[in-house]
């Protein structure tokens, strides 16, 4: 190797000058590089100021504002110089095939064919029990992946914590009396003991409007269930779950803000626009001897949206 | 040879740099494949680079995540928040929304890191789909490329899950509500629903280990997988090599454009820092997701006019505009209105995409490897069905906000929400006719796509016009040489055969070494 010392190493720039493919894109390359320059100059010191910033503490934005900034600065400078400064090329290298000479598939296909495939038909029975083994192998390990993962959902879905005589509280527990709601108002109830648990939040809220002074009927055989003009239904949509949180007084509508479903409170919550397709559940209600008010029973039907076993 | 030094360090001509290089070769066998690497060429073009986007925003997803992780507590269990932010002071929340408030406000760059985080996902999905539009309008999905094709589209599958996982994660009124959402379309699946929603959430909704299980898949389960195939989709690019836009000196056979080394890798280093520089601005100045206003998820409460992040919002606006065309029969009730919008459309939809390489193959029946990309207009059918399906998608994401824009425009919702069930249908209808004819005018159109050049028009004395495209100017940075091989960068010497190795070239110049 006694010609090494012939060779030295040299620059990309150092080689531009012979070849047009090697010149820089940009026309007047000193501008560029000028510009360049100032743009990883003006990149560190927005970086340095993001050092600053950091250690003073200073507001969020300005962290946000310096390091982008910097990067961004850096990035294009960076950008330009790949773009205007370095060889403008274009260069070209050849696409070599992928695929191999027909003899070498061959080769591989017989491989898989012959060798794996002819001891495989010559044990049928054995393949046979392999793959079944295989198979259960693979059923088997499904179920502590999938069946520990939750409980059986059983009958979960078809009841909330109401029964008969569950007092109707507010969120902090609080027992409504008859005389807690002016006319057109709302508010959302939980059975007593539950407005704290998860479930009580979830499944059993209702919300409970006041559309009259007297003993009210959204539907035919619905005619004790809302006394005094008390009216309770599910707050569970009956198209997604969400809560139906928002109530048009003078419409006697209750909106469900996600998708828009509204149901009509006096005529038994029936869904008159949007795509919930079922009306609210009711919640029969009845008063004590105080004028408390407490649900006559559960739910008739299972509240929010519909699932296979419903 | 013989050297008897205890630092036994045989030279490199090429110095330092060379020397490690050598002995990185000495142990890896790196030399020539590394050298074909940085040779390996890139063509250059505007629309390669949304790729690079989805990649970078991933990068920048993964160093603002890890952050997000030191901080975040994925646990359900109730406190009483007595932190910075005083409007919440007293409040009972869960550990993860008092956390995730916590590392908003009380954490050194905590909240810009939050807003990166969500900005960086928001633009990893959104380049994706501007990609794979890309790749869809010009063709580069097919032959040998399909596999590569259903790896993206399993990404973006991937970044919507991923994305919808990490949005639940601060436990905020908005989010739970779309988890509630999410439990809720599940439930809707016949037949099974009911048991794969329980066995998701741990039982009913909301349940005690959603969040923590949201938590491992969002930061473990998931990234990996996205990493993985990310992996194999750069993979199969580096083997498979770029395609081009045809041009001269362009084949099928060849790639013309900028070396690995160092053209293209400084541009896209340089976009690299130029990405998370954006992201870092609009974490910086942009406001995404104040969870802070929303306040703790209670199941019981609800926000208004809320929409989903954007990607989700195609699925949001079906919800909304489907009839309510619930099933009920034989003793069991399909919620088609969740059913159909929220589970088969989707299905169908993606199914579609996964499968269009192969469909279009049969249809066409071109089994022949492609290379070159098609420009749009030249195949119009598909242009006009990508069109079709687009618009139908906008008109879907369009619908997300019925409410927002009845409120908005003073009209009403009902208005609203029957011109977008009516628009869904229609505008995609109208518009696969249209580009149609589009494409097949542009077909009609010379120097469609060329750069234009300029023509020096001569009158002759008798009265005719004559145009002839001007001489180029030499340093017209426009003006485009024929494509040559790389270059050595090396001056002098180029073996010219791989046994003699005393015979040299001297002839000094930019040679080709012969692989």
């Amino acid at each position: 190797m006694s010609d090494h010392d012939q060779h030295t190493p040299v620059s990309l720039r150092g080689l531009s000058a012979d070849d047009p493919h090697m010149q820089p894109a940009a026309r007047r390359p000193r501008v560029v590089e000028g510009w360049i320059g100032l743009l990883f100059l003006l990149g560190i010191a927005l970086l340095v100021l993001f050092a600053v910033a950091f250690v003073m503490n200073l507001a969020p934005w300005t962290l946000g504002a310096t390091l982008g900034g910097g990067a961004v600065s850096l990035g294009a400078g960076l950008i330009a110089w790949g773009k205007y400064l370095m060889p403008r090329g274009p260069f070209v290298e050849e696409r070599h095939p992928l695929a191999n000479s027909e003899s070498d598939r061959d080769a591989f296909a017989a491989a898989v064919v012959e060798r794996g495939g002819g001891i495989i038909q010559r044990r049928k029975f054995l393949g046979g029990l392999l793959g079944t083994g295989m198979g259960v192998f693979g059923v088997v390990s499904l179920f502590p992946l999938v069946r520990s993962l939750g409980p059986m959902p059983k009958g979960t879905l078809f009841h909330t914590d109401w029964t008969a005589g569950s007092y109707l509280v507010d969120i902090t527990g609080r027992r409504v009396n008859v005389s807690d709601l002016a006319v057109g108002s709302i508010t959302t109830v939980y059975p007593e003991g539950f407005e704290n648990t998860d479930n009580g939040q979830a499944v059993d809220q209702t919300v409970l409007i006041r559309i009259s002074n007297e003993n009210f009927t959204t539907m035919k055989g619905r005619e004790s269930w809302a006394p005094q003009g008390y009216v309770a239904y599910s707050k569970l949509c009956t198209h997604l779950g969400c809560p139906v949180g928002l109530y048009e007084q003078q419409l006697q509508l209750l909106v469900c803000p996600c998708h828009q479903s509204m149901f009509n409170v006096a005529n038994g919550a029936l869904p008159n626009f949007g795509p919930a397709p079922r009306p609210l559940p009711q919640l029969p209600l009845m008063v004590d001897s105080q004028g408390y008010l407490q649900s006559q029973s559960d739910y008739k039907e299972p509240v929010g949206p519909g699932f296979w076993e419903r | 040879m013989s050297t008897t030094s205890r630092k036994a360090t045989p030279t490199s001509r090429y110095g330092k740099v060379g020397h490690v290089l050598n002995e990185l070769d000495d142990r890896l066998g790196v030399a020539k494949g590394g050298r074909t690497f940085l040779d390996k060429i890139f063509p250059d073009h505007w629309s390669f680079m949304l790729g690079e986007i989805a990649l970078y925003s991933f990068m920048v997803l993964m160093l603002t995540g890890v952050f997000l992780t030191f901080y975040y507590v994925p646990s359900q269990t109730v406190v009483t928040y007595n932190g910075s932010y005083l409007p919440l002071f007293g409040q009972h929340m869960s550990e993860a929304y008092a956390s995730t408030v916590n590392l908003s406000f009380a954490v050194r760059g905590g909240l810009l890191m939050r807003q990166m985080h969500h900005w960086a996902a928001d633009i990893f999905a959104g380049a994706i789909v501007v990609h794979m539009a890309r790749v869809f309008f010009t063709g580069a999905f097919r032959k040998p490329r399909e596999l590569n094709w259903t790896i993206g589209t399993t990404l973006l599958v991937l970044a919507i899950a991923n994305g919808f996982l990490g949005y639940s994660l601060p436990d905020d009124l908005v989010s739970g509500t779309g988890i509630r959402i999410m439990f809720s379309i599940i439930l809707s699946v016949p037949l099974v629903g009911t048991y794969l929603a329980f066995f998701l959430f741990g039982g009913n909704f909301p349940g005690t280990d959603i969040l923590a299980r949201f938590f491992i898949l969002h930061v473990l389960v998931i990234p990996l997988i996205i990493l993985g195939l990310v992996g194999a989709h750069l993979f199969l690019l580096v083997r498979q090599k770029h395609t081009q836009f045809p041009g001269p000196g362009r084949t099928e056979t060849n790639v013309v454009g900028s070396p690995m080394f160092p053209v293209f890798m400084a541009k896209t280093t340089g976009f690299l820092m130029f990405v998370t520089g954006v992201i870092a601005l609009l974490g910086a100045f942009a406001q995404i997701n104040p969870i802070w206003q929303f306040g703790p998820y209670v199941a019981s409460r609800i926000s208004y006019a809320v929409q989903p992040d954007w990607y989700m919002g195609f699925l949001d606006g079906a919800l909304r505009i489907f009839p309510a065309w619930e099933f009920t029969g034989f003793g069991h009730t399909i919620p088609l209105e969740v059913t159909l919008p929220a589970v088969i459309f989707p299905g169908i939809l993606f199914t579609a995409v996964y499968a269009w390489p192969a469909i279009e193959r049969r249809y066409t029946g071109d089994n022949e490897l492609h290379n070159l990309l098609d420009r749009p207009h030249n195949r119009p059918k598909r242009t006009a069905a990508g069109v079709a399906v687009t618009m139908l998608l906008t008109m879907l994401f369009i619908a997300s906000s019925t409410d927002v824009i009845a409120n908005y425009f003073k009209v009403s919702l009902n208005t609203v929400l029957w011109a977008m069930r009516i628009l869904v249908i229609v505008v995609p209808l109208l518009s696969y006719p249209l580009a149609y004819r589009i494409a097949k005018e542009m077909q009609g159109v010379a120097g469609v796509g060329k750069r234009k050049v300029t023509n020096v028009v001569v009158r002759t004395d008798d009265g005719e016009y004559i145009a002839t495209p001007a001489p180029v100017y030499a340093d017209d940075a426009h003006h485009e040489l024929d494509p040559v091989p790389v270059p050595t960068f090396i001056e002098g010497a180029v073996e010219t055969s791989g046994d003699d190795e005393a015979e040299f070239e001297t002839t000094p110049g930019v040679r080709r070494v012969e692989r």
